[in-house]
C-alpha cells in the first residue's frame, strides 16, 4: 500500500529537517535488507515467542458475550505480553534492527509510559544505553511506569515544553536524534513520522492480526465481523487491522480519545476533529486551529492523547475501509470497571476505549456474528489515576 | 538578480533572524528597522508553530511568547505590509510546512509575493518533499530555501544544484542555540556547493560573537544570526529594538 517515500494516499512521507534525512534513508535500507533476511527473522521470532511470551491468547469472553447480549466477543490479549502491551512487538524488532546497524544506543517517546517501558526492556536485553522523553504531566500521570524505566537502566527525561504530553515528548526525542545520529536510534514507537517508521512500526506489529486471524479462523471458522482497536498514533490497531484489511466484509473500527467529548476543546479524537496537516514528519489527519498551530489535546489516557494519527490510518479513512468513532473518557472509565468485573481482566485506559465501544456495537449485532477487541495492553499502570477518577485518593 | 542575491552582491552578508510577535508585532517591527540600520542584509522573520521541531530552548520560548500573545499569520503579513513602505533588504520567512499548509499553499505564498517577501525556510520540507510547494513558489517568485546538514555528505550535490536564492548551511548537529564552538568540516561541505552551483551560501546554527560571524562569512558567503538576537528581545521586551541594532552594529563590522 505504500509507494514512494512512503505515502498511503496522500498521507505519509518524510517532513523532517535534512540533518536527519540519511539516518531514515540508512533505516530503510537496513530494514529492506533485514526483513526477508532468514537468520533476523529467526532471531526476532526467537525474542518474540521465548521472551514476549508470543503468540497471545484469543480469548472467548464468555461472560461479556452473555451479557451484551449479542455477538460474540473475543478478545486478543496483548496485555499478557511481557512488559504488558503490544509495545515490546515492535520494539523488539527495532532494536534488533538497531543493533544489526551498529547502533548502540536507544532513545524513544513515551505517552503513558508504555513504549518507553518496553524500550528499556529490549535496551537492557541487548545491552544497549536507553533514553526515553516523556511529557513531564505523563510522568506524573504515570509515575509508577518512570520507575520501571528506571529500574531497567534507562534515563527518563521529563519534557517540560508545549503541553507537556506525547506530542513533547515527540518533538523532543526528535530534537535529540538531530544532535546525536551516529550511534542512536530513534526507536519511535508508533505507525507515525516520517517514512520508513510507519511502515516499520506497522509490519512489527502485524504479528497480532497474523496470528488473530488463524486464531479465529480455527476457533470459529470463519473470518470475524468486526476488528475493534484504540488508536492514538496507531500502533495496536493497525497491527490489529492489518491482515484483515484485504477481507473487505470485516469491518475495521478504531476507537479514538474524545476525552470529554468531541464538541469540547478537550478531546483528542484526531479524525473526528482534525483536519489534513503536516507534522511530526508525516502528512495526515491532525487537531489544529485555522492558523495551523496543533492543538493542545486532552484525554485521560496518557498513550492516545495525541494530536495526530497515523497516515495508514488517516488514508484507510479516506478510502473508506476503516471507521474511527469517538469514546469519551467517562465510557472509558465505565469500560475499564465493566471488564475488570466481567471478566477479571483490568484493560489499559487506552484499550479500554475499545472495550467501550464493542459494549455499543455488541448488542444490536446477531448471535453468530464476531467481534474481536484488541486488549493492547493491562491497566495496573491506571488503577491510581481511574481511582482518583473516581474520587478515591489513592498513592501508590 | 533577485532581490535576494543583492543581500550578497559585493559583500558578506549579515542575515538576522526573529521570532514575529515576540513579545509583540509593533517590537518585531522595530527590531527589524533596526538590524536593517546597523547593517543586516536580509532578514529571516520567523513565523511562529506550536511545535517548532528544530529549534532549541531559546526560539521555542520566542515561539511560546508570541503565540501566547495570540499574533496570528494575517497579523504578520500586515507588519510586512508596513514595513515593506520603508524596508528594502531582502526579507524571507522561516517557519514549518504545516503553517503554509494549513493556510492553503497558495494563498499563503502568492500573498509571499504580493507584500513583497523574497522567500521561505521551511526546516521541515527536505529535498524529497520540495514538490509540495516548489511549483506554487515558482509561479509566485517566492525562493524556496534549502538546507544542508552536517549529515548531508552524499545529499549536497543534489540538493545544491536545485538550490534557490542563497542555501543555509546548518554548522552543527542539532537544533538552532548557540554554541561554543563549531566542529563540523564546513569548508568540505561548502567546496561541494560551489562545484555545484553559483547561488550565494550562508552558514547558520549556533553562532552569536563577532569572531565567529567573521569566521563562518569568512568561508562562506554569509552568517545567520538567530538565538543570540532572540535572547536580547527576551531580555529587553519591548524596549529590545536599540540592543538589537547595538548588536547587530558590532557584529557586522567584522565582516
Amino acid at each position: 500500500m505504500t509507494n514512494n517515500n512512503g505515502r498511503f494516499g496522500i498521507h505519509g512521507g518524510q517532513y523532517i529537517p535534512e540533518t536527519l534525512m540519511n539516518a531514515v534513508i540508512e533505516l530503510e535500507e537496513a530494514y529492506n535488507h533485514y526483513k526477508d533476511d532468514a537468520a533476523f527473522n529467526e532471531e526476532l521470532t526467537a525474542l518474540l515467542n521465548d521472551y514476549a511470551g508470543r503468540p497471545s491468547g484469543l480469548y472467548f469472553a464468555e461472560k461479556m458475550t452473555r451479557d451484551l447480549g449479542g455477538a460474540k466477543i473475543y478478545l486478543k490479549r496483548e496485555d499478557l505480553n511481557h512488559t504488558g502491551s503490544h509495545k515490546i512487538n515492535n520494539v523488539l524488532g527495532q532494536a534488533l534492527l538497531a543493533k544489526k546497524m551498529g547502533k548502540t544506543r536507544l532513545i524513544a517517546e513515551t505517552g503513558a509510559g508504555q513504549h518507553g517501558v518496553a524500550t528499556a526492556t529490549a535496551a537492557a536485553l541487548l545491552d544497549m544505553e536507553c533514553v526515553v522523553f516523556m511529557g513531564e504531566e505523563d510522568t506524573v500521570r504515570q509515575a509508577l511506569n518512570v520507575y520501571r524505566m528506571r529500574l531497567l537502566g534507562a534515563e527518563v527525561v521529563p519534557v517540560k515544553s508545549g503541553t507537556g504530553t506525547l506530542k513533547d515528548a515527540v518533538s523532543e526525542a526528535m530534537r535529540e536524534w538531530t544532535s546525536r545520529i551516529a550511534d542512536t536510534h530513534y526507536c519511535l514507537g508508533s505507525v507515525m513520522g516520517p517514512h520508513p517508521f510507519p511502515t516499520i512500526v506497522r509490519d512489527f506489529q502485524a504479528v497480532i492480526s497474523r496470528e488473530s486471524k488463524a486464531q479465529i479462523l480455527e476457533k470459529e471458522g470463519k473470518l470475524p465481523d468486526a476488528v475493534i482497536a484504540c488508536v492514538g498514533g496507531g500502533s495496536n490497531a493497525i497491527g490489529s487491522f492489518y491482515h484483515f484489511i484485504e477481507d473487505k466484509d470485516v469491518r475495521l473500527i478504531g476507537c479514538e480519545a474524545a476525552g470529554r467529548g468531541i464538541d469540547t476543546f478537550e478531546t483528542a479524537a484526531t479524525v473526528n476533529t482534525g483536519r489534513v496537516g503536516i507534522f511530526h514528519g508525516m502528512k495526515s489527519y491532525f487537531c489544529q486551529d485555522k492558523y495551523g498551530q496543533i492543538a493542545p489535546v486532552y484525554s485521560i489516557s496518557a498513550g492516545l492523547d495525541y494530536p495526530g494519527i497515523g497516515p495508514e490510518h488517516a488514508h484507510l479513512h479516506d478510502i473508506g475501509r476503516a471507521e474511527y468513532v469517538p469514546v469519551t473518557d467517562d465510557e472509558a472509565v465505565e469500560a475499564f470497571e465493566y471488564l475488570s468485573k466481567t471478566e477479571g481482566i483490568i484493560p489499559a485506559i487506552e484499550s479500554a476505549h475499545a472495550v467501550a465501544y464493542a459494549r455499543k456495537i455488541a448488542p444490536v449485532m446477531k448471535k453468530d456474528q464476531v467481534i474481536i477487541i484488541t486488549i493492547s495492553g493491562r491497566g495496573d499502570k491506571d488503577c491510581a489515576a481511574i481511582a482518583r477518577y473516581r474520587g478515591e485518593d489513592i498513592h501508590e | 538578480m533577485s532581490r535576494i542575491a543583492s543581500a550578497f552582491e559585493n559583500k558578506k552578508a549579515f542575515i538576522a533572524f526573529l521570532t514575529c510577535g515576540d513579545p509583540d508585532l509593533s517590537t518585531t517591527a522595530a527590531c527589524v528597522r533596526a538590524a536593517v540600520e546597523n547593517g543586516a542584509n536580509l532578514i529571516e522573520l520567523g513565523i511562529p508553530f506550536s511545535d517548532p521541531t528544530a529549534e532549541g530552548p531559546v526560539i521555542q520560548g520566542a515561539n511560546l511568547r508570541a503565540l501566547t500573545g495570540g499574533v496570528t499569520t494575517d497579523e504578520i503579513f500586515d507588519m510586512v505590509k508596513e514595513l515593506r513602505k520603508d524596508v528594502n533588504v531582502p526579507m524571507v520567512f522561516m517557519t514549518y510546512a504545516n503553517v503554509v499548509f494549513s493556510y492553503g499553499a497558495e494563498r499563503f505564498i502568492s500573498t509571499c509575493r504580493e507584500i513583497g517577501m523574497d522567500g521561505l525556510i521551511l526546516p521541515d520540507l527536505p529535498y524529497e518533499e520540495k514538490e509540495e510547494f516548489l511549483p506554487l513558489c515558482h509561479t509566485y517568485g517566492v525562493d524556496l530555501i534549502s538546507l544542508i546538514a552536517p549529515t548531508s555528505e552524499n545529499r549536497i550535490a543534489m540538493i545544491a544544484k536545485e538550490a534557490e536564492g542563497f542555501l543555509y548551511i546548518v554548522s552543527s548537529l542539532g537544533v538552532t542555540g548557540t554554541r561554543s564552538e563549531i566542529k563540523t568540516d564546513l569548508q568540505s561541505m561548502i567546496e561541494v556547493v560551489r562545484q555545484n552551483t553559483d547561488i550565494p551560501c550562508a552558514i547558520g546554527f549556533g553562532i552569536s560573537t563577532p569572531e565567529q560571524a567573521a569566521k563562518m562569512a569568512g568561508i562562506s558567503d554569509g552568517a545567520i544570526v538567530g538565538s543570540a538576537i532572540v535572547k536580547i528581545i527576551e531580555k529587553y521586551g519591548s524596549k529590545a529594538a536599540p540592543y538589537v541594532g547595538e548588536y547587530v552594529r558590532e557584529m557586522t563590522a567584522g565582516l
